[in-house]
């Protein structure tokens, strides 16, 4: 019965998803795809952080890989469905990378090492122009109309709706995916290496190896995100890759519920669009929109984590708990 | 007959403390072992330090007729040897069933079958064997960290046996518990030990229970071993006596 009604509510939120764009104008349908990207990426932070208990501060320098390589590749004449699965796997050769010093440090100290790595991947895209484009863009190295929308099967993804579809199927096969892995015996280790290292290396689990691939893992998911990322945007610089985004994709993941399945894409919504829906109601009271929004949303953020920090998902446990 | 377990002048300093010094002692297999001493003796440190858990500062220590001083927790719980620690260790956001699974599945297959492996990686009877054995199987869907101190404290046990391993070590297991529930655990650590001819390693405090359950018995003191025999030898030593009721 509960299982019922959980996919029945899983459909009518996708049917939806699949009607919005008709109600929607550009800016709305744009947005709904960067959702969908970001959800992605954040669904990666979570494996990373929520189920493995791995803190990392680095999230949105994968996205930047993802991005930044399929952009390169594409221009080297590589077809980007051929770019996509190779960006992922740089951003997860990366992310392997990133999960060495986690083997030696833990919490607060991994969060400033991978919060260091960031800073490095954003300084490197930026100092590197003859390569990125620097601070000028990626527009500097591919054209002025810079990453262009790719086609499948023959049919044009240039227009911002059919982009669009392509960004939700997208999170639809990473949901998938990232389901059937925290419900295999991987899923298993990664928890049992959240919850209780030592416990689970005197069981035969073989920590280092699943503290690597929940790095590798997470940062894979958010390299593929950065893949589509680049063409829906077309022209962008390093900032979208930077601390401040990484922050971001943690409040993601946070908000919506660390450690939860659905947490990613409740956060990622909530983060990246209660804000315009903010500046677009407020106004009428409340004077110029860009002083108030941000004020209002990280008020309500701030009271939302006092009271339930397990985030939106875990208010009704929180309820049910209360009523007993 | 070669010993299962044989640790030979083992020692660990801490500074100018002697935790463990110069410690020798031998395992028969299906043998039931019992380690004690009074608090701050060594038992703790000696158990880690066979365990892989610490290095030894020196001596050697084997399993079975494999050399495995130094060798690391993960390498001797591959090859077979089951712990619990003297604090409850579980998997506090995984159920119990996924708890008794996750002490079980690495044993199968290779780090790449196991993710396109069933979730239950063929575990699930398994499992519930093993949580009706230790009077777990009402709880099996619940949170690991929402059972009582007693149910983890049996959940704890239940995963050290899930791998069945030749060689399990615990380390106080009947710590905390209430007497009903020792005199559970003496007699299923007893059932185990006749039917799967599992050997065990017990630190324990509760004399009541290491005279009831131990075949042998070794004393520690201040890190070295005061006496080693049958509960009836060391409950007749005047040494170990000495060391417990102080002279
Ligand atoms: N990591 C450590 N650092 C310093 N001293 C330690 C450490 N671990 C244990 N000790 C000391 O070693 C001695 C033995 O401790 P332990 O093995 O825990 O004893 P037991 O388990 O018999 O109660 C104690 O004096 C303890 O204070
Ligand atoms: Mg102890």
């Amino acid at each position: 019965m509960r299982t019922a009604l959980r996919i029945a509510a899983l459909v009518a939120i996708l049917a939806a998803l699949i009607v919005a764009p008709q109600y929607l104008r550009n800016y709305g349908i744009y947005l709904l795809s960067l959702w969908s990207l970001f959800a992605i990426a954040a669904m990666g932070l979570n494996l990373t952080l929520g189920y493995a208990g791995q803190m990392s501060l680095a999230q949105a320098a994968f996205l930047g890989i993802g991005a930044y390589a399929v952009a390169l590749l594409v221009k080297a004449g590589v077809p980007f469905w051929v770019g996509v699965p190779l960006a992922t796997l740089v951003a997860f050769a990366v992310g392997l990378l990133l999960g060495f010093p986690a083997l030696r440090v833990q919490h607060h100290y991994l969060a400033f090492a991978t919060l260091g790595f960031n800073v490095l991947v954003y300084l490197a895209i930026r100092n590197e122009d003859w390569l990125t484009g620097g601070s000028m863009g990626i527009g500097q190295v591919m054209g002025f109309a810079g990453m262009p929308r790719p086609s499948i099967f023959g049919y044009s993804l240039r227009r911002g709706i059919d982009f669009y579809y392509l960004c939700l199927a997208m999170l639809c096969l990473s949901t998938l995916l990232v389901w059937l892995l925290l419900r295999s015996p991987w899923g298993r280790a990664f928890a049992a290496l959240r919850d209780n290292p030592v416990r689970a290396e005197s069981l035969a689990i073989d920590i280092r190896a699943y503290t690597l691939l929940a790095f590798a893992i997470g940062a894979g998911l958010a390299g593929f995100a950065g893949a589509f990322y680049a063409p829906l945007v077309q022209l962008f610089d390093p900032s979208p890759f930077g601390l401040l985004e990484s922050l971001s994709l943690l409040l993601m993941v946070v908000v919506g519920g660390s450690g939860r399945f659905w947490g990613p894409h409740i956060g990622a919504a909530l983060v990246l669009l209660l804000p315009h829906w903010l500046q677009a109601l407020l106004p009428a009271w409340l004077g110029p929109p860009d002083q108030w929004y941000l004020f209002v949303f990280g008020i309500a953020v701030l009271v939302l984590l006092t009271w339930c920090p397990g985030g939106l998902l875990a208010i009704p446990d929180r309820l049910r708990a209360r009523a007993q | 007959m070669t010993p299962i377990l044989s640790a030979a002048n083992v020692s660990k300093h801490y500074g100018a403390i002697r935790a463990v010094d110069d410690v020798s002692f031998t395992v028969a297999p299906g043998e039931i072992f019992g380690v004690i001493g009074p608090n701050g003796s060594g038992k703790t440190t000696l158990f880690n330090c066979v365990l892989g858990q610490i290095r030894p500062d020196g001596g050697r220590v084997a399993f079975q007729d494999r050399d495995i001083t130094g060798a690391g927790p993960l390498a001797l719980s591959r090859l077979g040897i089951g712990r619990t620690f003297q604090s409850l260790q579980v998997f506090g956001g995984l159920t119990v069933r996924d708890n008794v699974i996750a002490a079980a599945q690495e044993h199968r297959g290779t780090l790449w079958s196991r993710l396109f492996a069933a979730p239950e990686i063929g575990l699930g009877a398994k499992a519930d064997e093993t949580l009706a054995l230790f009077e777990l199987a009402p709880h099996a869907g619940k949170l690991a960290g929402g059972l009582s101190y007693g149910q983890q404290k049996l959940l704890d046990m239940a995963m050290a046996f899930m791998a069945d391993p030749a060689l399990v070590m615990l380390d106080e297991p009947a710590a905390g518990v209430n007497p009903r529930l020792i005199e559970m655990i003496r007699q299923l650590l007893q059932r185990l030990n006749r039917e799967r001819g599992t050997t065990f390693v017990v630190i324990e405090h509760n004399m009541d229970f290491v005279m009831a359950l131990c075949q042998r018995i070794m004393v520690l003191a201040e890190g070295r071993v005061l006496a080693v025999g049958t509960p009836a030898e060391i409950r007749s030593n005047p040494a170990v006596l000495e060391a417990y009721l102080g002279a």
